[in-house]
């Protein structure tokens, strides 16, 4: 066992890594399968979760003016929030993201997947003692999905035609059909509350491990264990404080002063000089975030594809990957999906630097004269730089880009989504599906590179239908290819979720479904004695 | 007739004649009211102004169109301006600054907490800050030129020069991640006790005390230097007094006037100008809440900090003048 792999297995031992990622990083280090195998198995059993202590986390995004009402949670903090008090039906496993059972034991789409019947497990109570009903699951899906709703999650419910208890399942049926309907349950907006939250939004009553007690918005949250929770293997530790911190150096050094337990969003910058603090580990995922440079394909000079391929081949992937995100991410291939989605189109070329062929491109395009490239520090942290080494790039490829730096405030409204060239980033979603639809569909609210492709839109229709999972897979493939070599978006990097915590915390996740172990940080980790 | 007329105007004369002080006083209240007022229509009238609106941005990229309609038509965006300036003005008038958009908490309420929670901090940084600059500027006074008055100076003028969040930045490294003496994070909560509360905020408000302290002594000194060139304060110095004495007793009296504006000026900045030290220290005060609301369009909010910011500006103004005046008696005693 060298050092490589010890260090590997430390890290699965403080519980900073899963199966999957140990795997891959072992066997790429020279071990044998079954040996990998056999020693994540031999520093699993060194753990077990201890009971008690209690955690406060810093963390960046919340505001004064958080809700407590899951339908308008949006920052950073009500994110982990909601997940820290409330259940959805469905949960993703952390290494795979398939859809795996919750507040709903099981599922069953009909052939055409245009109606869905789930099974509600029995016997779990809220925290104000009622016990959940199949008419609470309802209220609640229908709150998120009506009319009239300001829920966040309206966007992914809106395909749902009707919702009902039908002799004590939870029968939901469609407009069209749809594959994916598990994996839409597991979005956090759609925690199940007391008749859905109708009558008190802001109660924090739930099905979770953890109790609200007390709330001050954008400034702390706390809770207390749920005794009843219906669940044993979550909910270590006895208490936890949620601060709002959103200064990135208040929060470093809360961590390293040990005031704090967990941190998230640690500068890419300061992470060197971060691990150099004894007391501080690391705590990295893989994600689906990722930055982009978008262009609006029917606006002049985008509308023309050469264009776009000239830029796409202009920019240094790696470069911004190693200056940008100082390591911690990966190199993007032009479309928005990478491994941690389910039925990731494998094998695709991967998009490399190439001054010449950009030239290629530029020359066959017609294109004379700069591009202007609108950017702000809010488009992704390090965004300006980054535009600033997209323009070096592209000029030894004979491109000139013009950068115009905006004002931050204003950006999403002003700029973004309205102007033909510009940085922006975006977030993971659930499936392949829920992202093609919200950004790359002709018709989407937030197509951002207005990419109209007819054959890519029936593709798309077709593929939510399907449950043959090999026929579907092939259809990403193809969808992947119309965007990577049509579309407008350039996309160079996906960022890490880099977060740290202290020595002490135990049991960390890295869930590939989204940041803090997919929200789920405070019930899963433990402290060791 | 040519009486009546006389008595109507005498004692309308004669009552600004008799009680000036007093006049001149009511005067400045009326004029920080008219002040006031005309700084809520720039609030609301620039807060209209801002790109942006709050339903895209709150919603950000999971607003959908009939989402944002909802919100705005729930928050009656649809009505005329002007209508929305009034009722609100009426709210504000009995003490009510409505609903915030994105919490739907009274803002009455919320800014109470917060605002409690920034005087809290200014209050205190105050009591430490103004007599500690006010005897440093007497004694560089009566050192002057000589080495105290040499250390005091530098160390002031060194510490204004740092920006504030740096100056944070070193107490914590030292204090609180080094030492591990202080509190950090600085974040006080209801039902926290007063002690608990004084201990958590030591780190902030020696940032802040630092930040004003050179200001206020460097004009101390100032005044009272100018004081001391004049025939009186010879006088005292032949007459036998000690030169501290005559700093105390002569000379600071009659350099009260410079001394009282460049005070309150600095109480003003550590009740509004606080935002970066309220951000590093994470402390809940209003300058944050505010930075907050402006960023997701929660104009209510927004306008109901605008104002009190404005009111605690023209408040400690009024009441700087109004003390210059009662300290100078040519001013009292105009003519």
């Amino acid at each position: 066992m060298n050092d490589f792999t010890k260090y590997l297995a430390g890290r699965v031992t403080a519980g900073g890594m899963n199966r999957r990622e140990f795997m891959g990083r072992s066997m790429a280090a020279g071990l044998t399968l079954s040996a990998a195998g056999t020693l994540f198995a031999n520093s699993v059993s060194a753990q077990a979760p201890q009971k008690g202590g209690s955690l406060k986390l810093g963390l960046e995004g919340g505001a004064t003016t958080d809700s407590i009402d899951p339908a308008k949670a949006t920052s950073q903090v009500m994110f982990v929030a909601v997940r820290t008090w409330g259940d959805t039906l469905v949960e993703t496993h952390p290494e795979t993201r398939a859809p795996i059972p919750s507040l709903a034991e099981s599922w069953e789409p009909s052939p055409d997947a245009k109606t869905w019947t789930f099974k509600i497990r029995k016997g779990v109570t809220f925290h104000d003692g009622k016990e959940m009903t199949v008419d609470d699951v309802v209220a609640t899906l229908k709150r998120h999905s009506d009319e009239k709703t300001e829920s966040g999650a309206a966007g992914v419910m809106k395909s749902i035609k009707s919702i009902e208890n039908k002799s004590g399942d939870l029968v939901v049926t469609l407009d069209s059909p749809n594959a994916d309907l598990p994996a839409i349950f597991t979005d956090y907006h759609l925690v199940i509350q007391p008749n859905g939250g109708v009558d008190n939004p802001t109660a924090g009553v739930g099905t979770g491990p953890y109790k609200v007690k007390s709330f001050e918005p954008g400034v702390r949250m706390t809770f207390e264990k749920n005794e009843n929770d219906w669940r044993t293997d979550r909910g270590y530790v006895e208490t936890i404080e949620l601060i709002t911190m959103n200064d990135a150096t208040a929060r470093v050094a809360a961590l390293a002063s040990g005031q704090v337990q967990f941190i998230n969003r640690v500068d890419p910058k300061t992470v060197s000089l971060l691990t150099r603090a004894p007391t501080v580990q690391l705590l990295t995922t893989a994600g689906g975030g990722h930055y982009v440079f978008i262009m609006h394909c029917d606006k002049a000079p985008f509308d023309n594809n050469d264009l776009r391929m000239a830029l796409k081949y202009a920019i240094n992937r790696e470069e911004m990957v190693q200056r940008i995100l100082g390591g911690y991410g990966k190199v993007g291939n032009d479309f928005p999906i990478n491994d941690t989605y389910a039925l990731f189109p494998e094998g695709i070329e991967q998009r490399a630097y190439d001054p010449d062929k950009a030239a290629f491109h530029y020359k066959k395009s017609g294109h004379s004269g700069s591009v202007l490239l609108r950017t702000s520090e809010v488009a992704f942290p390090g965004a300006v730089d980054a535009s600033v080494l997209f323009q070096q790039s592209a000029k030894k490829a004979g491109i000139d880009i013009e950068i115009k730096r905006e004002p931050g405030d204003g950006y999403w409204s002003n700029v973004w989504n309205v102007q033909p060239f510009s940085a922006s980033y975006w977030g993971s979603r659930a499936t392949q599906d829920q992202f093609y639809s919200g950004a790359y569909l002709s018709t989407a609210d937030w197509n951002d590179t207005r990419f109209k492709n007819e054959t890519f839109d029936k593709l798309l229709i077709s593929a939510r239908g399907e449950l043959d999972e090999a026929k579907r897979r092939d259809m990403y493939r193809q969808m992947a290819m119309l965007v990577r070599d049509e579309g407008g978006t350039i996309l160079p990097m996906f960022n890490d979720f880099v977060n740290a915590g202290s020595k002490k915390l135990m049991g960390y996740v890295s869930d590939i479904g989204n940041d803090m172990s997919n929200g789920y940080v405070a019930s899963r980790v433990w402290f060791s004695a | 007739m040519s009486n009546s007329a006389e008595a109507g105007g005498q004692p309308a004369r004669s009552l600004r004649d008799r009680f000036p002080l007093a006049a001149l006083i009511l005067e400045r209240c009326l004029l920080s009211l008219i002040l006031l007022l005309a700084v809520s229509v720039l609030i609301f009238a620039g807060v209209e102004a801002l790109p942006g609106d709050f339903a895209t941005t709150y919603l950000g990229q999971s607003a959908t169109p009939q989402a944002v309609a909802n919100i705005r038509a729930d928050l009656g965006l649809d009505r005329p301006v002007v209508t929305r300036y009034f009722d609100w003005l009426g709210g504000v008038v009995q003490g009510d600054f409505g609903t915030s958009w994105a919490s739907r908490n009274s803002v009455s309420e919320q800014v109470g907490n917060r605002l409690g929670n920034s005087l809290f901090l200014a209050g205190f940084a105050a009591i430490i800050a103004v007599p500690l600059a006010i005897g440093l500027g007497m004694l560089s006074v009566h050192f002057r030129d000589r080495m105290p008055d040499k250390i005091i100076n530098v160390i002031s003028l060194a510490a204004i020069s740092l920006p504030e969040f740096f100056i944070g930045y070193l107490l914590i490294l030292y204090f609180a991640v080094d030492f591990g003496i202080a509190t950090f994070p600085a974040t006080v909560y209801q039902g926290m006790g007063f002690l608990e509360r004084v201990q958590t905020i030591a780190l902030p408000t020696a940032t802040l005390v630092l930040v004003v302290l050179a200001h206020m002594m460097r004009m101390t000194r100032a005044a009272i230097l100018s004081v001391m060139s004049s025939a009186y304060m010879e006088t005292a110095e032949l007459k036998g007094l000690s030169s501290w004495r005559a700093i105390v007793k002569h000379a600071a009296p009659n350099a009260l006037a410079p001394i009282i504006n460049v005070v309150a000026l600095n109480l003003a900045y550590l009740v509004v100008g606080v935002v970066v030290v309220e951000v590093v220290f994470v402390y809940p005060g209003m300058g944050q809440y505010m930075v907050d609301a402006v960023t997701v369009r929660d104009m209510p909010v927004v306008q109901a900090c605008g104002l009190i910011f404005a009111a605690v500006y023209i408040l400690l103004n009024m009441v700087a003048d109004i003390l210059a005046i009662v300290a100078n008696p040519r001013l009292r005693h105009p003519r």
